[in-house]
């Protein structure tokens, strides 16, 4: 049975306008996403921006309001109900954000933060908080001194690796991970993906793993969702986009992943050229009158395009 | 953008009203009404009754709040008790006077502001910037009214520059080039006073802001395209920098009513804030209630100035 | 232009401390030179000192520009060059754009400030053609809009717009496309190409992606902490690195024939400016399995084939060790 299973997922933003402030329309940031995920496996939600990639995470995890649609982790419909329901149910799902300057309050120690998730689901003693504590910094490999310490004195990659250890300090099933490298250094970008992929297989993770980066993608995910403007384009296991992609969009996006051998550049360009001029030519029939994407239809086992009724 | 400023005016009518609510609210909660002032204790209790009926001092609440709101709006304020004349009058031209006070005060505020605060911002971390922003200190922790005492004593008192009290002096005829010379020699000394006093937020709102816009990036887009200094100071950081002290602007219209009340009164000068006090100090009930009514009018006005002029210059607000 | 010897020092408590250390570079017409390292190597400051616009920093050396020295230069004297004959483009188009001008103003300026006596109508004409020439749809309309009101992609076109509008022989292009999406970073790269081309001026790009470079550049330098630790034609550079920093890097990205698998980390972080070693390998505490012995006493830059330079002898000796023993988290501290 799947861990997370997204269906017919909407969330729409309401725009307010006119003398009166009342809502004249809406943005559908996310339109009708249907996703499942497994246990122990890596989902990569890819997407540009405005995709609505993020919104869908955040949607999720109960962040953004549902529209309508059903979120079921575990057989429970986490999108019934208000925030404060499925309490238990929430603690086994955390976030991992982008920014690990920003995600981490300076003015509280590394203890506190990832204390945090402790305190709001857990009546532990001081004693057995700090033992806990002290585990998990150990097990996203920082020393246990540092939890005096605040996060300005750390660098961008062992911040995120703190905000890693608040998000798994309630054992919790999933996590969504929301371009967690984009921020980082090429280097210190490696050591945060290593050190996700390390701590999956021991805690036996589910990853929901947002990027616009199809590069870290394609290395760490099973299956990936491509998203644009709210819904899904394609979807398929991490071959399937990778080698034989089939809307027009996805096609665009893998020829715009750079390649490290100069000599393939001119090539590239001419498959770029070629993937820009095929959307270009090709988006009548591709997407509907409102340019957006058909919903999605079978290819294979694993592989969904969204291609129009015609096929 | 009109959608904006329409709306806003909107905004304004509840507001308006829960003020002459309040006002009205809190007139009554005082003790006495618009009678016990005005009538010989001797006179019979039979006829205080009637009198009082006949003034409708006896309907309820709100009956008596519609009435003196729609008396309000046609310009009717009630009668003051101490000079026994109609409100409206009284307030006239006590009203003009504080306007132009007010006015002198707003350009002495920003002639002191404006050059500080740029040489502040611009030279930060200098000398003259360290002074600067001392005489703000200052300006902050000096209260208004021991200023203007002191400087009433020193240049009205001690040197004789300017004259101690009144709006013009006495025999002037309205509407001569006397008249009004005499009106604006009158107005500096509490103008300038109070300006001393007022600016120092503004000085320090300009210098900070200065300080914020040079290390924007765009700025070093401007040199990187061969601006000089100077042009990346007055095309760039000032103006980018003056827009939100001109959005300040309203807001120092709210400020500028508190300071009124202590300068009228300091400087003997008949405005709206000395009678303000002087029906307090007399339990002058309509007078009061008009004067709250009116400074808080001004207050609302002036938010609303502050959120047009923010709407009008800065395109990220206007264009949506 | 020819870099000689640069160095540009920060002010850090009392100190003065070299974030970019001895730099010496050329950068030939119609050649794009490719400026490659992490955040805290000095590539940004690079840039930024060869159009001197660092304000309160030291700078040495000579930067010999078109056989004129402009490191002695006065900022009047700077001003008459920037904008004109070397330009930047910058990094997130959002704050390099003065929010409260109208971008064809913007533009205007750069033409305005070197072509005094050209006519207002004139300019106009001018800046519109090179909005289009950078690939904005309708470019009248553009001329009028505010930069909020435009997307990231023809933000970044306009930032490219008012660097090119007078044809400038240097463009330094600051991570162009580092806030892009990427099939909008693929569109902003080609149209660098394009413009190189046209232009045919001298391209200095300064990135961390290494994609990025193995498409643009000809010729790249790696820098780390301060130094250039590697220069080379694009070609051997990606197909034979010397450098350990160099060969690290590369070996830390994900690769598209390996998946799920652990990728290669560089131990340890680089050094804040002030705890910077100031002798010997910089790298050496990032690789603390090779022998010490490899390292140069001062390690120099050697020339190993034509126009292959690598600093210090270790890259000779440099290995990977085992990746499980090297990846399994000892990067934390």
């Amino acid at each position: 049975m799947a861990l997370l299973e997204v269906k017919d997922l909407k969330v729409h933003f309401p725009i307010r306008g006119g003398i009166f402030n009342t809502v004249v329309d809406q943005v559908k940031a996310v339109d009708g996403v249907n996703f499942s995920i497994e246990p122990g496996q890596t989902y990569g939600l890819v997407g540009e921006s405005g995709s609505g990639k993020t919104t869908t995470g955040r949607a999720v995890i109960g962040l953004n309001k549902i529209t309508s649609g059903d979120v079921l982790f575990e057989g429970h419909n986490l999108a019934k109900g208000g925030r404060k329901s499925h309490l238990n149910v929430r603690k086994d799902i955390q976030m991992i954000f982008q920014d690990p300057y920003s995600s981490l309050n300076p003015k509280k120690r590394v203890a506190d933060i990832v204390a945090e998730p402790l305190r709001n689901f857990e009546k532990l003693t001081k004693k057995e908080e700090r033992v806990r504590v002290e585990e998990l910094m150990e097990l996203v490999g920082l020393s246990t001194e540092a939890i005096f310490k605040y996060p300005h004195e750390f660098s961008g990659g062992q911040r995120q690796r703190i905000g890693i250890a608040r998000a798994i300090a309630l054992k919790p099933k999933l996590i969504i991970a929301d371009e967690p490298v984009s921020a980082l250094d090429v280097s210190v970008q490696a050591q945060v993906l290593n050190f996700m992929q390390e701590i999956q297989k021991e805690l036996g993770l589910t990853y929901l793993f947002i990027s616009h980066d199809l590069g870290i993608v394609r290395h760490i995910c099973d299956h990936i969702g491509i998203m644009y403007k709210g819904r899904y384009v394609e979807q398929g296991a991490s071959e399937d986009i990778f080698t034989n992609p089939q809307h027009i969009y996805t096609k665009r996006l893998v020829s715009a992943i750079p390649d490290l051998d100069p000599n393939r550049r001119e090539s590239l360009t001419v498959k770029r050229q070629q993937a820009k001029k095929d959307f270009d030519e090709l988006s009548d029939k591709f997407f509907d009158e409102e340019g957006l994407p058909y919903p999605l239809k079978p290819i294979s086992d694993s592989h969904l395009v969204a291609l129009p009724e015609k096929g | 953008m009109w959608k904006l400023i329409v709306r806003r005016i909107l905004i304004m009518i509840p507001q308006i009203f829960v003020l002459s609510l309040l006002v009205f609210i809190m007139a009554k909660a005082m003790p006495g009404d618009a009678l016990t002032g005005l009538i010989d204790p001797n006179i019979d209790p039979a006829a205080i009754e009637a009198m009082r009926e006949r003034l409708g001092l006896n309907n309820p609440w709100y009956v008596q709040y519609w009435d003196w709101v729609t008396r309000a709006m046609q310009g009717d304020l009630g009668q003051s008790f101490h000079f026994k004349m109609p409100v409206t009058e009284l307030i006239g031209q006590r009203l003009v006077n504080t306007f132009w006070l007010s006015l002198a005060t707003l350009i002495f505020t920003y002639m002191i502001a404006i050059p500080l605060g740029i040489t502040s911002g611009r030279y930060n971390d200098t000398f003259l910037d360290r002074a600067i922003t001392g005489y703000t200190y200052v300006g902050f922790a000096a209260p208004l009214f021991i200023t203007a005492l002191l400087m009433l004593f020193v240049f009205g008192f001690q040197l004789g520059w300017f004259p101690t009290g009144g709006s013009v002096s006495p025999g002037s005829a309205a509407g001569t080039w006397d008249y009004i010379l005499s009106k604006a020699y009158h107005l500096i000394l509490p103008a300038f006073s109070m300006a001393v006093i007022t600016t120092v937020s503004t000085v320090q709102y300009l210098r900070s802001e200065i300080i914020d816009t040079k290390q924007k990036e765009f700025i070093i887009t401007a040199r990187a395209k061969g601006a000089s200094e100077s042009r990346v100071y007055n095309r760039h950081i000032l103006r980018n920098s003056l827009l939100p002290i001109a959005a300040f602007f309203g807001y120092e219209i709210t400020g500028l009513i508190g300071g009124t009340i202590f300068i009228e009164n300091i400087f003997n000068y008949p405005g709206m804030g000395q009678l303000f006090l002087q029906s307090i100090t007399r339990r002058d009930f309509s007078v009061m209630t008009a004067c709250v009514l009116l400074f808080g009018i001004a207050a609302i006005i002036g938010a609303l100035i502050s959120d047009i002029i923010l709407s009008l210059v800065d395109p990220r607000i206007r264009i949506k | 232009m020819k870099i000689k010897n640069l160095t540009t020092s920060f002010r850090v408590l009392d100190d003065y401390y070299a974030a970019v250390d001895n730099v010496t570079l050329t950068v030939n017409k119609n050649e794009v030179l490719a400026i490659v390292g992490e955040s805290g190597s000095g590539k940004s400051a690079l840039a930024f000192s060869i159009m001197g616009l660092h304000n309160r920093a030291k700078i040495e050396g000579t930067l010999d520009f078109k056989g004129q020295n402009i490191a002695k230069y006065s900022q009047g004297k700077l001003n008459k060059l920037r904008g004109k004959e070397m330009a930047m483009i910058f990094q997130d188009s959002l704050s390099a754009l003065n929010p409260l001008m109208i971008v064809g103003a913007q533009i205007d300026e750069a033409l305005l400030l070197h072509n005094s006596s050209m006519s207002k109508k004139d300019r106009k004409v001018r800046v519109i053609d090179f909005l289009s020439k950078v690939g904005i749809p309708r470019p009248e309309k553009t001329y009028e809009q505010y930069p909020h009101e435009l997307s990231g992609g023809m933000r970044q076109r306009v930032v490219i717009a008012m660097a090119i509008a007078n044809q400038p022989e240097l463009l330094i292009a600051d991570e162009p496309t580092t806030a892009l999406d990427v099939t909008i970073q693929a569109q902003i790269l080609d149209l660098i190409k394009d413009l190189k081309d046209d232009m045919r001026a001298g391209i200095i790009l300064i990135t961390h992606d290494l994609g990025v470079v193995a498409e643009m550049a000809d010729r790249v330098a790696v820098m780390y902490a301060g130094q250039i630790v590697e220069i080379a034609d694009v070609y051997s550079l990606f197909s034979s690195p010397q450098h350990p920093y160099t060969r690290s890097l590369l070996n830390s990205l994900p690769n598209s024939a390996e998946t799920k698998t652990k990728l290669h980390v560089i131990q340890g972080v680089v050094p804040p400016l002030h705890k910077m070693p100031r002798e010997g390998c910089r790298f050496r505490h990032r690789i603390p399995w090779i022998d010490e012995s490899s390292h140069e006493e001062n390690p120099e830059l050697h020339e190993i084939k034509p126009g292959h330079f690598v600093r210090c002898t270790c890259y000779k000796d440099f290995y990977f060790p085992d990746k499980h023993k090297e990846a399994s988290g000892n990067g934390a501290t």
